[in-house]
């Protein structure tokens, strides 16, 4: 199985991802540039985290008109699995394959560091792997990873249990005391209507190697590899 | 032709939490500005395009605010000034 990995100027996370797919879950993976039309056979898309374009104009506004995004557009609409992560889900919500927007963290500053994220659903691509309500540690890197949508997209994504991750509280919780950066419903990730696209602010690609702390990240990808080579 | 300078303002939506602006606001209190009510924080971008009249240089530029220069998640705009540059 092969994961296609999208390098824009300013990704700073392709690598991880591409480490985490080889030496973590012994898969092929192809580096694509931004600027090619090739999906390289590509199984698994993943849109990696960084800062495309420097963040110019907002989070993912330019990256979604680089020449590989519709390719990626038309692989996400056959159906093809995306990944989308940090920086990535910043391009995913510009680009329309995911609803909603990230913005500005709520307390201004840049967050690096480990947060908890509870598994919310356990029945999608990306996400078999995990127990039911599982708790997760994952490092966050952004400044602007405040998930907003309005109340239709919130109640949809709420509905149809698309609310795949929630930022949650060291008991477990969703308070406003788990929530990094004000995200609305402590939202960490969502998935797209047909299942097939999946963005995150957090990072599992870096929580992929024991040798760094739990590596609650690896079971993403595993899930990916379950489920497309079913 | 003719060229023209079309200047947009664009400011978080109403009901979006703009913590930039709360920020602000907090400061200029703390200045003695008590009768600030709301600040918003948004960009103002100013763009010189080539159009058959100021009409027409202002579609354009609503355009592309719509495809790329705001967001509507999370964005309003509105154009503030159509001039000859």
């Amino acid at each position: 199985m092969r994961f296609g990995i999208v390098t824009f100027p300013g990704s700073n996370s392709d690598i991880d991802a591409y480490q985490t797919v080889v030496e973590g879950i012994g898969e092929d993976a192809v580096m694509l540039w931004h600027k090619g039309h090739d999906l390289a056979g590509a199984d698994v898309l993943i849109l990696p985290g960084g800062f495309a374009y420097g963040d110019y104009l907002r989070a993912g506004a330019i990256a979604r008109f680089s020449p590989i995004m519709r390719e990626v557009g038309a692989f996400a609409d056959r159906g093809g699995r995306v990944l989308a992560i940090c920086n990535g889900f910043q391009i995913a919500c510009e680009a329309g394959l995911l609803p909603g927007a990230l913005v500005r963290n709520a307390g201004l500053t840049f967050l690096g560091r480990s947060v908890r994220v509870r598994v919310e659903n356990t029945g999608t691509a990306f996400t078999n792997a995990y127990a039911p309500g599982q708790v997760l540690r994952l490092p966050v890197a952004h400044g602007d990873g405040r998930f907003v949508a309005d109340a239709a997209v919130i109640d949809e994504l709420e509905g149809e249990g698309r609310v795949v991750m929630r930022y949650v509280d060291a008991a477990g919780e969703v308070t406003a005391e788990g929530n990094p950066n004000g995200s609305m419903h402590n939202i960490a990730g969502i998935i797209s209507a047909a299942g097939n696209v999946l963005g995150l602010m957090p990072h599992p690609e870096r929580a992929a190697d024991a040798l760094l702390g739990a590596p609650d990240g690896l079971r993403m990808f595993e899930s990916l590899v379950a489920r497309v080579t079913a | 032709m003719s060229r023209y300078r079309v200047s947009v303002h664009i400011v978080p939506r109403t009901g979006v939490l703009d913590p930039q602006g709360h920020a602000v606001a907090d400061a200029l209190h703390s200045l003695g500005f008590a009768q600030v009510r709301d600040v918003r924080v948004g960009r103002h971008v100013v763009v010189d395009a080539d159009a058959e009249s100021p009409e027409a240089a202002g579609t354009a530029v609503r355009a592309m605010c719509e495809r790329l220069l705001a967001n509507p998640v999370i964005e309003d705009f509105e154009i503030a000034s159509i001039a000859r540059p």
